[in-house]
């Protein structure tokens, strides 16, 4: 037995049991998830966080002097509490609670960067973008004339960060990078990023969406002015999403949408803005899915965030060496700083040929250009078969993996 | 759990040898330059894409089809298997035949018969190896792109069909 094997039958193996969706057969198999960098499972702690709260202590939060009104806004906003703690934000005022990385994103767009870019600035990012981290920053162009620029990556699907330097000109307004690539996997040096951003004075938003689940994250040592994440990718509930925004800044931005909650007074002569984070989040939120959020936030710090890296890095490696033996295997994606992600074509199989064959083994994988359209160009494909890993993973999913890959070849054989 | 598990047969049913063949090597594959009709078809779920040509003749039957694109083995057999089968058919036929082979692909359009206009004949069916995609829901999107790009075409809707 090596130390992986190990290691996964002990740690994995507990870790699994807390996941109830993947005791279960899918055609008739054993289900074998892959596909926690499109959305994560979540453990028992966090459905029955749910589940309690609409049980037990449902109301609407900041209105209400009744007690349930109380207990819902207790919990939400040690929600927030949890949030500032894991990502070591400053203070509480810097957490804005949104539905989702996009919206996080779509915000600071608008919020941020609409009202203060025009013809002739520029914003940057890179060409390993999923379509969250392009599009918004597409509109705030069409609607100011600001130009987008796209920083290029090597055939690794490393950026190249030299070309990364010398597009960071005086023109340029904004940068937005990814932490991880969700297509290719790469983990892209942003703390080194960063400091050359802050050295030109350019902000930086970090799309984080698939860093947060993987790796213990800092936003005071990163130095980011933006870091957008999502719940659901993080073991939490969907419809979650965090933008963390360095508070000198979130000050400066008008708010983002209209609605109750983001007040102070309104009357139809002018409307005085609630303070931060408040002025952000407009309308009654997703209460339920942000206090799963907390316990998800609480059951991977019980573990770790170092330990599930750790893990995660191990396990990915033996995936990366069981794929590399299969005849007629491509990687697409093969930085040398990689999360636990494996894109990848077999022989000329289109991926979703490969993906219904192994979801009739019960393997779960994602196929297709992975919202991720520009990064799939640049490799000369329309897109890829992805294994994603998680925590609850071990050694016997990748096996499975492998096994249905044969059969695959068998069927197309 | 409910539904109906999916059986091994399934499989080999959804992958048959036919399919399988179309898919390696399409039938009418490429660009044709005099087609009197053309459309594109795109799944937005996959980003697959691909282009159907036709050329009608005076007396309005299909007398030349194409394809060109890049697709899963199921839209592409589907397309090449189309291409086949409806030269020399009518314009009004081969929207028939559009509208009984999508029907059939549902697990509740399945008893719709392939008899369009008495033409039973062989080559209506090896459309029926595209009936193994009814147990496979996510992928009928696949089989059904090719003819509704062919409806658009033959429809002269001038703009890309979509599976969404």
């Amino acid at each position: 037995m090596t130390q992986l094997q190990r290691q996964a039958s002990v740690t994995a193996a507990d870790w699994r049991k807390d996941f109830p969706i993947l005791e279960q057969s899918v055609n008739g198999q054993a289900l074998v998830y892959l596909d926690s960098a499109a959305s994560a499972q979540q453990p028992l702690a966090v459905i029955d966080a749910v589940a309690s709260y609409h049980r037990e202590d449902h109301a609407n939060v900041h209105r209400g002097v009744h007690t349930l009104s109380h207990r819902a806004t207790d919990a939400y906003e040690a929600a927030r509490d949890k949030i500032r703690d894991f990502i070591n934000a400053t203070n509480r005022t810097e957490i804005v609670l949104t539905s989702g990385t996009t919206e996080s994103i779509n915000l600071v767009a608008q919020s941020y960067c609409r009202p203060r870019v025009g013809p002739g600035d520029k914003i940057l990012i890179t060409h390993l973008e999923h379509h969250a981290n392009i599009v918004p920053w597409q509109l705030v162009c069409e609607q100011t004339g600001a130009e987008l620029l796209v920083a290029p990556i090597d055939d690794r699907g490393q950026l190249e960060l030299e070309a990364l330097w010398s597009l960071m000109t005086e023109e340029v307004f904004m940068l937005a990078v990814g932490h991880v690539s969700n297509a290719l996997g790469t983990i892209n040096p942003v703390r080194e990023i960063i400091a050359q951003a802050k050295e030109r004075g350019i902000p930086v938003l970090v799309d984080g969406a698939q860093g947060v689940p993987h790796m213990p994250i800092d936003v005071q040592d990163l130095d980011c002015d933006f870091y957008a994440f999502s719940g659901h990718k993080m073991f939490g509930p969907t419809g979650t999403g965090i933008l963390y925004g360095r508070e000198s800044l979130l000050d400066e931005m008008p708010p983002y949408q209209g609605g109750g909650d983001m007040i102070l007074e309104v009357s139809f002569e002018s409307t005085i803005y609630n303070e931060l984070p408040y002025k952000f989040e407009a309308g009654t939120p997703n209460i339920s899915g942000i206090i799963g959020l907390g316990a998800a936030i609480d059951y991977l710090q019980s573990i770790g965030m170092q330990r599930i890296a750790d893990y995660e890095r191990e396990l990915h490696q033996y995936m990366v060496s069981e794929l590399s033996k299969v005849d007629g295997m491509r990687f697409i994606g093969t930085a040398a700083n990689k999360a636990c992600v494996q894109s990848f074509l077999l022989d000329d199989i289109h991926s979703h040929d490969l993906g219904t064959i192994l979801d009739h083994q019960g393997v779960a994988i994602r196929t297709g250009h992975h919202c991720a359209m520009p990064a799939m160009a640049r490799f000369g494909i329309s897109g890829t078969s992805r294994a994603s890993l998680a925590l609850y993973n071990n050694t016997d999913d990748v096996n499975r993996l492998i096994e249905a890959l044969d059969k695959a070849k068998q069927v197309f054989g | 759990m409910t539904g109906r598990v999916a059986q091994t047969d399934d499989l080999y049913d959804l992958y048959r040898e036919l399919i399988l063949d179309h898919a390696r090597s399409p039938r009418h594959f490429g660009r044709m330059d005099n087609a009197t009709h053309t459309a594109q078809g795109i799944n937005p779920l996959c980003g697959d894409k691909l282009k159907m040509y036709v050329r009608i003749d005076d007396n309005e039957r299909i007398e030349a089809t194409a394809f060109e694109g890049s697709g899963c083995a199921i839209s592409v057999a589907s397309a090449s298997l189309l291409t086949d089968a409806v030269i020399g058919l009518s314009v009004d036929e081969a929207e028939a035949v559009f509208s009984v082979v999508t029907t059939r692909l549902t697990r509740e359009g399945h008893d719709n018969e392939l008899d369009i206009g008495g033409k039973n004949s062989l080559r209506f069916e090896k459309l029926k190896a595209l009936d193994g995609v009814r147990e496979f829901p996510s992928r009928v999107k696949c089989a059904t792109l090719a003819w509704h790009a062919l409806h658009s075409a033959l429809s002269n809707e001038n703009k890309p069909a979509s599976t969404e």
